[in-house]
């Protein structure tokens, strides 16, 4: 069975806050109405909390290392589920029932199975 | 006709339904573009020699099937391949009602929301309407290079993606509809703006579309869209032997001989216009009012006796629906034969915005030169000639042009 990604860009949500329970809520709903195809997924620390790695010179080269993604839209990258689904009809249709997808958007890809040398 | 002509006809009538089952067994398009193709070669090798087969569609099938096996065994090197290939062996199922099928998978497949409309069009025109790659490109205005582009990443999201070969549940079909509808009406308009040297191209194109709206009729038949976009097909076709004079160039509908008018196709698209508007809510579909114009059109005994007032009434209910300036153009021309070229060339000239029109110039100009002012309609054809239009219609142009006085 394939698998994809799901990958939600909502506003940044600071979880501990008492006001998102309920969009908390609906994400344990979700992770428990579609526990048959989720392998995976996991919500992301803001985009502050990021750090952007780069080789420019390439494989051994000198590394770039520097804050963020320096998000300046309303929607980033917030989380991730992972999918095993029988085709991309089903991988959507499972993906409109992910909160994000309702305040926000989710991009929906399929995994690409590890390549053999 | 020919025994060339019988086996040219009938390969284009069955090539699409072979492709369709070819690309549902395959799940590859290109390799099933290319055992149909070597299908097709064959047939055209054997047919006139040996006869035309008693099941020319199972016969390309199974053809095709054995092209598609050899492909994927010189490929194989993994053993799931080479299983693929054992099972494309199966027995051929029956064909009818399988092969329907197969076709209506494909065109959901072609029109998925998950592909762009470009490339919706792009590939249903490629597939379902056989064209070749510069054919799509020509028609769809792009460069070859792009449009090849466009067709790789297509079939790559299908197939890497995998957007599935099925008719999507009947919940799902009002949501697909609408793309749906949008591109078999676009592989028909490509059949119908006929050029004179691709004529038998065309004329398959607007035959395929017709096949599929009827498919689309057969799966949704109490859904006015559906039956408004066949009658539309079906009457703007019905006109077919009379767009074309005998040197190949276009003749207006006021010119058209309308005892050449396919009789059976207008009855067809009347009663369908008819079974839509009963079935249609508060709010009109567009396809629904455009047959219905297109009813009017077709029903009248003379272009003279022409209903004018159901015309532009038409027209008024469509542009509450879709207002565009083309539309509005259109009434223009309804209203300047109800009421005088005064009153269209008012209207015509209220719309503005289409300046970059060719029709737009090509109607001010008729309708100048029926009202006589010569020197404005010769400016109005000259403009309409630098926009750019095909030969045949550019050439009904010029020769209206030395028919004003001088």
């Amino acid at each position: 069975m394939p698998t994809y990604i799901a990958l939600t860009y909502t506003a940044e949500v600071d979880w501990s806050q008492p006001e998102y329970a309920d969009a908390l809520r609906e994400y344990v709903a979700f992770d428990e109405a579609h526990e048959a195809v989720l392998r995976g997924g996991h919500a992301l620390y803001p985009t502050a909390t990021a750090t952007t790695v780069r080789v420019p010179d390439g494989k051994g080269g000198e590394p770039i290392i520097s804050d963020g993604p320096y998000a300046e839209t309303k929607e980033a990258l917030t989380g991730f589920y992972l999918l095993e689904c029988a085709d991309l009809d089903e991988a959507v249709a499972i993906a409109t029932k992910i909160p994000a997808a309702w305040h926000g958007t989710v991009e929906v890809r399929p995994v690409r199975p590890s390549l053999e040398p | 006709m020919g025994a060339g002509d019988t086996v040219a006809r009938l390969l284009r009538e069955e090539g699409a339904c072979v492709l369709a089952t070819l690309i549902r067994v395959t799940g590859d398009i290109d390799l099933a573009q290319d055992a149909v193709q070597d299908a097709v070669v064959r047939a055209l090798e054997r047919w006139p020699r040996d006869g035309v087969p008693d099941n020319p569609r199972a016969w390309l099938t199974v053809t095709a099937k054995r092209r598609a096996i050899d492909v994927i065994r010189r490929e194989a090197r993994r053993a799931d391949k080479e299983a693929e290939a054992v099972s494309l062996l199966d027995p051929v199922p029956e064909p009818a009602e399988v092969v329907r099928d197969d076709l209506l998978r494909l065109v959901f497949t072609c029109c998925h929301p998950a592909l762009s409309t470009e490339a919706q069009v792009a590939i249903a025109l490629r597939t379902l309407g056989g064209l070749s790659t510069a054919e799509v490109a020509r028609g769809l205005m792009v460069p070859e290079a792009t449009m090849a582009k466009r067709l790789t990443r297509a079939k790559q999201k299908i197939a890497q993606a995998r957007i599935p070969y099925r008719v999507p549940a009947a919940e799902e079909l009002p949501g697909r509809l609408k793309g749906v509808a949008a591109t078999i009406y676009l592989i028909f308009n490509e059949g119908y703006a006929a050029g004179a040297g691709e004529h038998l191209v065309r004329v398959a194109l607007s035959a395929q579309a017709i096949r599929l709206a009827r498919l689309l009729a057969g799966l949704m038949p109490d859904e006015p869209t559906v039956l408004g976009l066949l009658a539309l097909l079906l009457l703007n076709d019905a006109r077919r032997g009379a767009r074309l004079d005998d040197r190949g160039r276009p003749v207006l509908l006021p010119d058209q001989d309308r005892t050449r008018w396919d009789a059976a196709a207008i009855k067809e698209g009347v009663e369908l216009v008819g079974t839509a508007l009963r079935r249609t809510p508060d709010r009109p579909d567009p396809y629904v009012v455009q047959a219905a114009i297109a009813a009017c059109h077709a029903l009248a005994p003379s272009y003279a006796d022409t209903d004018w007032d159901a015309v532009i009434s038409w027209y008024d209910v469509l542009l509450t629906v879709q207002d565009t300036p083309v539309i509005r153009l259109n009434r223009a021309v309804a209203v300047a034969e109800r009421d005088g070229p005064e009153a269209g060339l008012a209207l015509a000239e209220d719309i503005g915005d289409l300046t970059a029109y060719p029709w737009w110039h090509a109607t001010r100009a008729e309708l100048l030169h029926r009202m006589g002012r010569a020197s404005e309609a010769r400016a109005a054809y000259e403009q309409a000639l630098t926009l750019g239009m095909n030969d045949p219609q550019s050439e009904h142009l010029r020769r209206r042009l030395t028919e004003l006085p001088t």
